[in-house]
């Protein structure tokens, strides 16, 4: 390779190398250094597992880890369940200009932020809020209805947040299945529901991985939703993090519980891949 | 026991979309058996007809009658038909045998017998072994019997070709024609294709259509359309011919004799087309119809005798032609045959051509 060439690489090779070393890199190693630190003392500080031995030990801990992946599951699930029509229909059925206005009304709530967004479900869900008024209006409730703060308010915020993450990777696999193959399908004998089965979904299989795990990921991970939609005391994974590094300045056991998510996470989706027979290469390639 | 139902029957089969009408008004009957294909220019409404009898599009107005049902009330994962895609669109997600074994699996048909007639039609196509493979590991040619194969194993009334050749390259295509007309025998289905290539239609057909602009200009076999063209279009489209603009200047009958517009004298019939003195008219003869000769008297016995010099010679092996320009300027082509004759004809040669008059086609013009 010639000097310049060299050089060339180098500097496009920077930017990705220094948001991966000084972003994901060197934070974690610091954070898993952190997490083996027990502090036995006042400023004492002896090396051991003593901080992951307590996450496995505190039932509480698990109890809200598998609580928290379920739910994510769940949310996973569920938004596979509402995108894969809307998708459908945008990729295939949809033409022109209906199809652009349709996948730009998908992008359109994440003009707003992440926070104003779940506000606007916090107007609408809360005891004073449109739909509990509505109800009353209708005759349907005696008082006001409470529709924050419980598992399901989460769910709503959770599915809503992740949609267009799992649009996106869908449209772009429905799209690259041909029409003709559809249509093949259905001059061969096949009737809608086997054609789903036999043909759209195992084509569409690397997409609805992808987006999966990203809505898994996302979820897991989200602090706001589960916070403002489920309460303070919603038991959400990322809630213990955030209070073992504010409230009790702990940061210790904050960076095993991070290392923790990191893990059992990856363990999560590895499993799924195994189950659905996917690779990452064939999914994210 | 009256004649045997024709295989497929249209009836004044005509599809709109909006304003415009891509079908007008084509009626046809494909006996059992036969490969009947339509030809015709891109945009000309044949695959309209293919996917209306496929069952993918409904029809304005008109019948369709399979064996002599009609099916228009049929979706088309229940009607007696099959359809190899342009494209072929074999199934990506599937191997061989579960493409091939699609249809059979989808009739409910029990799995030992599923594995018996994949193996049979893998046979029959000539590509014994080959149904553990991946789609992608074929080639086009295999892809394209695969295809047929997997429409073939449902044993339908009528299969449907849309322009399968279309992505071969040429000596595939060349030879693929003649195995698609092996094939048809070998299945004794009726094959109805659709084509753009004219000599797809006319190597392959029994019987032929030419269709544009949404209607049949022309049905019959490919010696009629070739011999006998009834309209300017078929004689234009269906091989190649010298053409030319110009005004009756003698009748007698069908026999013409046409002055075209840059100046030249030229015999022509228009059987069962009445032109008479003055008409505008439009002469096709073909390059292969035309004799060259160095020596004037190796086409006296012509009637229409023309000379001039070459021009350009388009050297194409056995498809080789001279474009011919006589003193008026006016261009002919002309086939070169590659006898021997003419190996050392150059650029500017004088050379004379002629043409019996009943080579040349006559037809009124169109306003053009």
């Amino acid at each position: 390779m010639r000097a310049g060439q060299k050089l060339g690489l180098i500097l496009l090779l920077t930017p990705l190398l220094l948001w991966l070393s000084l972003l994901i890199i060197i934070p974690h190693i610091d954070l898993f250094l952190l997490s083996l630190r027990e502090r036995v003392g006042v400023r004492q500080y002896e090396t051991g597992l003593a901080n992951y031995t307590t996450i496995l030990t505190e039932p509480l801990y698990m109890v809200t880890f598998a609580r928290t992946a379920m739910m994510s599951i769940l949310a996973t699930v569920l938004t596979l369940l509402i995108a894969f029509p809307v998708s459908y229909y945008i990729a295939k059925m949809a033409r022109g200009r209906a199809r652009s206005v349709l996948f730009l009304m998908c992008l359109v709530p994440f003009w707003v932020s992440e926070l104003v967004r779940t506000f606007g479900w916090m107007i609408l869900l809360r005891e004073s809020g449109v739909i509990s008024g509505l109800l009353q209006w209708a005759g349907l409730a005696a008082g006001p209805v409470e529709m924050l703060y419980n598992d399901a308010a989460i769910m709503v915020g959770l599915v809503y947040t992740s949609m267009l993450f799992m649009v996106v990777p869908l449209v772009t696999t429905l799209d690259s299945l041909d029409d003709a193959v559809i249509e093949a399908g259905y001059d061969l004998g096949g009737s809608g529901p086997s054609i789903l089965r036999e043909i759209v979904i195992p084509h569409a299989m690397p997409g609805i991985v992808s987006g999966s795990i990203v809505v898994f990921m996302l979820s897991l991970g989200n602090y706001l939703t589960p916070t403002m939609l489920g309460g303070k005391d919603s038991l959400w994974f990322t809630q213990m993090i955030y209070s073992q590094f504010i409230v009790r300045f702990n940061w210790e056991l904050g960076a095993a519980f991070g290392f923790m998510l990191l893990i059992l996470s990856s363990l999560i989706v590895w499993a799924v891949l195994r189950l659905t027979g996917q690779t990452l290469e064939k999914t994210m390639g | 026991m009256t004649t045997p139902l024709p295989d497929l029957e249209c009836d004044a089969l005509t599809k709109r979309f909006g304003a415009a009408t891509a079908v007008d008004n084509v009626s046809f009957t494909v006996p059992a058996g036969s490969f009947f294909s339509i030809l015709g220019p891109s945009g000309c409404g044949k695959t309209t007809i293919m996917r209306m009898i496929a069952g993918f599009l409904e029809p304005t107005s008109g019948d369709i009658r399979i064996k002599g049902r009609s099916v228009l009330d049929v979706p088309p994962n229940k009607r007696p038909v099959n359809m190899v895609f342009q494209h072929l669109a074999l199934f990506p997600m599937m191997n061989i045998a579960d493409n091939i074994g699609y249809g059979l699996r989808r009739k409910g048909m029990a799995k030992p017998e599923i594995v018996r007639k994949v193996d049979e039609a893998l046979d029959r196509i000539g590509l014994p072994g080959i149904g553990a493979r991946r789609v992608d590991e074929l080639s086009g040619g295999q892809k394209q019997r695969v295809a047929i194969a997997r429409c073939m194993v449902l044993e339908p009334d009528v299969l449907l070709l849309d322009e399968p050749l279309g992505a071969l390259d040429l000596k595939l295509r060349e030879h693929m024609k003649v195995e698609l007309k092996a094939l048809q025998a070998a299945f004794d289905t009726t094959f109805v294709y659709i084509t753009h290539d004219q000599s797809e239609a006319l190597v392959m057909s029994d019987s032929i259509a030419v269709m544009n602009a949404g209607r049949f200009e022309q049905m019959g076999t490919a010696r009629d359309l070739y011999y006998r063209p009834q309209t300017a279009f078929v004689a234009g489209f269906v091989g190649d011919a010298n053409r030319w603009q110009g005004r009756v200047i003698r009748a007698e009958g069908e026999a013409l004799e046409v002055k075209t517009d840059g100046g030249l004298i030229l015999r022509a019939v228009s059987p069962g087309r009445t032109l008479s003195v003055g008409d505008r008219a439009e002469v096709f003869v073909r390059p292969e119809a035309i004799r060259l000769a160095e020596n004037a008297a190796h086409v006296a016995q012509f009637d229409t005798q023309i000379s001039g010099n070459v021009a350009t010679i388009l050297f194409n092996g056995a498809a080789s032609r001279v474009i011919v320009t006589d003193a008026s300027g006016a261009e002919i082509e002309v086939t070169l045959p590659q006898s021997g004759e003419f190996a050392h004809l150059t650029r500017g040669a004088p050379v004379h051509v002629g043409w019996s008059g009943d080579q040349g086609n006559a037809f009124a013009a169109t306003g053009l």
